[in-house]
């Protein structure tokens, strides 16, 4: 993103912020993307949760060779990398390309078929109409999902330690409940907040100036999916320096 | 009544509209017309803020819009209807909602009156009982059809058309711009329907803008258009062998 980009994008926030025509019919379509971006992608995210914990411990258990490290070790690095990196980050990641190629393309869809010029020529602010609801459904819904994410991430770990005997089911459990730091779980929780508006601010903002056809918009929504993951990891920097 | 003075637009430094000026006035079908390229849909964008004019202004009733803040052009706004050229109706919106939507967002009507006047704005453009359809089960014409009724549902003053009959055969064109004029006369709206169309501007033209190059050539009515000695205006009118045709016989 360039810096006229970012301009228009800081441009674009400012309409979105604009108050609502009617509250009645924001607050429907707040539910109806709460729904799609919550509900519809919790499926995915606990898939890829859960193998990403199990993984985790294989790997884990495989570095931590040594007779003088206590396999309890397993569960504490776990649950710790889960909570303030994996979680977070990876359901972000993955939420920008199922949740953000699709607003991108919607918006853009709309562009080109000239539907955001008929909502504004009825005097509707069509970004505060289009974009307001995806946003508040962003962070709200991905620190929902990112909670569940941690959830089954380290049930994930306890599952694939527990099958493949690199740790057993209690030195999991005491290493994921020793020296727990609920700090961490503010962090992720911020970190799940800045990312949920990235991956609904950075996608509407592609498809909302698509200029052209079909093509264009097929390029906007790639284009706001790498956007998307490049303002992620820098953001994920930023906040873990700022907070740890 | 809308006025429009010394209108110019460029882009990335190309000149679109030159200085064009009108008067468009209610209860008449108002028609700009020219050749692709020429600047019809552009001055359309400027005349309802789509586009932001470089300089001149235009005037619902004397109210000049372009240097409007967002708050007062929403006011004009909601006096405006407008068909596009694809129809724009909301994909994922049924027939009924997308008329409805409008009344939903700046009426505080219950359900049923609502509902009452989406049936009366059905009825009037011929296709009642459609509401449940989705715009993807809609024909071209039905479409078009329904983009006028979403745009009469306010009861707007002033009605503009971008190309109403692209992609339409000629008997549902010849349906559509009477459909336009009717509503035109009925509800005394100002209408301003930009088209290339012969059949339309020869049928429904009260008073018709011609536009070449940015620039405004002539003006006139549909009875006044065959007999000028513009060569622009003639090269446009007649390019087609049957409208020459036409005019030598008569």
């Amino acid at each position: 993103m360039n810096f006229t980009n970012f301009g228009r994008y800081i441009l674009l926030l400012k309409s979105v912020f604009r108050r609502p025509e009617k509250l009645k019919i924001y607050l429907k379509e707040i539910a109806k993307q709460m729904d799609y971006v919550g509900v519809g992608s919790l499926g995915l995210i606990a898939i890829i949760s859960t193998f990403i914990g199990a993984v985790m411990t294989l790997q884990i258990a495989f570095q931590l060779v040594s007779d003088f490290i206590p396999k309890t070790i397993i569960g504490s690095v776990n649950r710790d990398s889960s909570i303030l990196e994996l979680s977070p980050t990876i359901s972000a990641i993955v939420l920008a390309g199922k949740i953000g190629s699709a607003i991108s393309s919607e918006i853009g869809s709309m562009r080109v078929t000239e539907q955001i010029d008929a909502l504004e020529i009825m005097g509707i602010n069509a970004p505060g109409y289009l974009i307001l609801p995806k946003i508040i459904s962003g962070i709200t819904m991905v620190p929902m999902l990112v909670i569940i994410s941690m959830f089954l991430s380290i049930t994930g770990g306890y599952i694939g330690g527990s099958i493949s005997g690199a740790v057993t089911p209690a030195e999991y459990i005491q290493g994921i409940t020793t020296d727990f730091n609920p700090y961490t779980i503010t962090v992720a929780l911020v970190k799940a907040f800045v990312f949920g508006f990235i991956i609904t601010s950075v996608p509407a903002y592609e498809g909302f100036y698509v200029k052209g056809g079909a093509l264009e918009v097929s390029l906007a929504s790639t284009r706001a999916v790498v956007i998307s993951c490049i303002s992620i990891l820098v953001c994920d920097y930023l906040v873990t320096q700022l907070l740890l | 009544m809308i006025e429009i003075k010394d209108i110019y637009k460029s882009f990335s430094g190309n000149d679109v509209l030159k200085g064009i000026s009108g008067v468009f006035q209610e209860g008449v079908t108002n028609l700009i017309i020219g050749g692709s390229g020429s600047g019809k849909t552009t001055l359309l964008k400027c005349m309802v803020g789509l586009h932001q004019p470089d300089s001149g202004s235009v005037l619902y009733d004397g109210r000049d819009f372009t240097p409007m803040s967002y708050e007062q052009r929403i006011d004009v706004r909601k006096e405006i209807g407008m068909l596009f050229q694809g129809s724009a109706l909301f994909d994922s919106m049924t027939v009924e909602e997308n008329i409805m939507f409008p009344l939903n967002m700046f009426t505080t009507q219950s359900r049923s009156e609502k509902l009452d006047r989406v049936n009366f704005c059905l009825e009037r453009v011929n296709l009642e009982g459609k509401n449940k359809l989705f715009p993807s089960e809609l024909s071209g014409g039905m479409k078009k059809r329904v983009g006028i009724a979403r745009a009469i549902a306010m009861n707007p003053k002033y009605l503009f058309c971008d190309e109403p009959n692209s992609g339409l055969d000629p008997k549902t064109s010849i349906v559509i711009d009477e459909l336009i004029k009717e509503l035109t006369e009925e509800y005394k709206t100002t209408t301003i329907v930009v088209t290339h169309d012969m059949n339309s501007v020869m049928g429904i033209g009260d008073y018709i803008l011609f536009l070449h190059e940015g620039k405004k050539f002539w003006e006139g009515s549909n009875k006044e258009i065959a007999h000028t000695d513009i060569q622009e205006l003639n090269d446009f009118v007649f390019a087609s062998r049957f409208m020459k045709a036409a005019k030598d016989k008569f």
